[in-house]
């Protein structure tokens, strides 16, 4: 399996680790990944609270860049921001061709053309869908038996675009986090919101609904994150909430791609295990 | 409010009118939103006044810069509106009227978009450093020091900025730009 690789700034930045573990699974599980040379910002949801063309030629100057590559056609994104926008991108350019005609203008700039016959999908599309689940069971040994993990979704891989799992209640998840023997919580929060950049902008909101899904994990080892800004948000405030909601709320929070590499042998570092913002201590001292 | 007329308020945000046009007043979006507690008025509410033609009585409100985009209304509006587009077109809005009391959020994305027409991709430290200055409130960042410093000791973000220059982006945020203009 081949695929074209978008990994977008923050894997690149505060999310470096989801960047180093889903190399690393990738490989282990056989799969190929091409980065699609001199790729840009997907443009996050600045672009689109700023200018409605700029949101999608931001997405586009990518697509076209990637369909100079190769002929794999799909491209893997493990951001789910990023996803989304490229996603978008993809389904309003099939859909108006007016629409794709306006993009090529821009494009022009830059001497590029986007013909618009490429797919755009998530990190965990594939690895639910294309990889097979045989090699994780084989290589974990049922090593992760006796942890109790909460998969959390978040909102952009799932929502607006249904594609891969049912967008309020996701169990995309399930089988990857069984294949290592780990069991799963029982719990709705999976699909609920972070509140995305509320935490920055808008602290009392955003701080309230990250709260709100530490509180729905307790009882859990650890949360599984598919998202660099979900990942952030719930790491990064777990001590300044547990303090103001006068309760313990530490728990640690890995990328889906850094715990199946964990259980498939990988040393935490090989994983960027250090890199993380929570105490993944308890984790690992469980899962050995 | 800022000088500004009902009228040209409702001028700017024609497009998203048109967009809810078969709202029904169901209320499902209201329902829907993890942010609604935070909302002065509800989406549904927000909706009705935009149907009405109460421009001024909207952007008197922050509600639409509460959105999260998590798409819970898209997903469930049974008349089927795209309203977390149209709360994203209400955000346009309030930007590019340069609405004094949305200025923090659009502060925000300025320094965000800056970074990434520079460099094509964003710079974490950089955008935030600029994101600071453009407040011209020395008391804000201090909220945001314990994670930048534990950001940094991780090696995940690092001191870097760019210095005037053509940024690697600028064609097409030029040619954007021109075309959104021209409209």
């Amino acid at each position: 399996m081949k695929y074209l690789y978008y990994p977008g700034c923050s894997l690149e930045g505060t999310s470096v680790e989801y960047n180093i573990s889903t190399k690393v699974l990738m490989e282990a599980v056989d799969a190929q990944l091409e980065e699609i040379e001199d790729w840009n910002c997907c443009g996050a949801t600045a672009a689109e609270s700023s200018s409605h063309l700029l949101s999608y030629v931001l997405p586009a100057r990518n697509l076209a860049l990637a369909e100079k590559m190769n002929d794999s056609k799909q491209i893997l994104v493990p951001c789910s921001a990023c996803y989304l926008n490229l996603k978008k991108t993809e389904v309003a350019i099939k859909k108006d061709k007016n629409f794709l005609g306006k993009i090529n203008t821009v494009l022009a700039e830059e001497d590029l053309v986007l013909k618009g016959d490429i797919i755009v999908r998530h990190l965990l599309d594939v690895l639910s869908n294309d990889i097979d689940i045989e090699i994780i069971k084989e290589n974990s040994q049922n090593k992760m038996s006796g942890l109790t993990i909460a998969p959390y979704y978040g909102c952009q891989c799932l929502r607006p675009f249904s594609v891969f799992d049912d967008p309020e209640d996701p169990h995309s998840m399930d089988g990857l986090i069984k294949a290592t023997g780990a069991d799963l919580l029982e719990w709705d929060m999976g699909a609920q919101c972070c509140g995305a950049s509320n935490t920055t902008t808008k602290p009392e909101a955003g701080m309230e609904l990250v709260g709100r899904i530490l509180k729905a994990a307790q009882g859990a080892d650890a949360i599984l994150t598919v998202c660099p800004m979900c990942q952030m948000n719930l790491e990064s405030s777990q001590k300044k909430i547990s303090h103001k909601q006068g309760i313990e709320l530490d728990i640690p929070v890995l990328f889906l791609p850094q715990f199946l590499g964990l259980a498939m042998g990988k040393i935490p570092k090989d994983v960027g295990l250090d890199l993380n913002l929570s105490n993944t201590g308890p984790l690992m001292k469980k899962a050995i | 409010m800022d000088k500004i007329r009902n009228e040209q308020l409702l001028e700017q945000i024609e497009p998203v009118k048109e967009m809810i046009q078969t709202c029904i007043q169901c209320g499902t979006c209201t329902a829907s939103c993890p942010n609604n507690e935070f909302m002065d008025i509800t989406p549904r509410h927000m909706w009705r006044l935009l149907l009405t033609d109460h421009a001024e009585a909207l952007f008197a409100s922050k509600s639409f810069t509460m959105c999260s985009s998590c798409y819970y209304c898209t997903l469930r509006c049974p008349r089927g509106l795209e309203l977390t587009a149209a709360m994203s077109l209400l955000k346009q809005a309030a930007s590019r009227l340069k609405l004094k009391k949305f200025q923090r959020s659009s502060l925000f994305y300025d320094a965000f978009l800056d970074s990434v027409q520079k460099h094509g991709r964003v710079k974490e430290m950089e955008f935030m450093t600029h994101y600071f200055v453009s407040l011209k409130n020395p008391v804000i960042p201090f909220g945001y020091a314990s994670l930048g410093l534990k950001l940094l000791s991780k090696g995940k973000i690092r001191p870097e900025f760019g210095f005037g220059g053509k940024g690697k982006l600028t064609g097409l945020f030029k040619k954007v730009a021109e075309l959104e203009g021209m409209k």
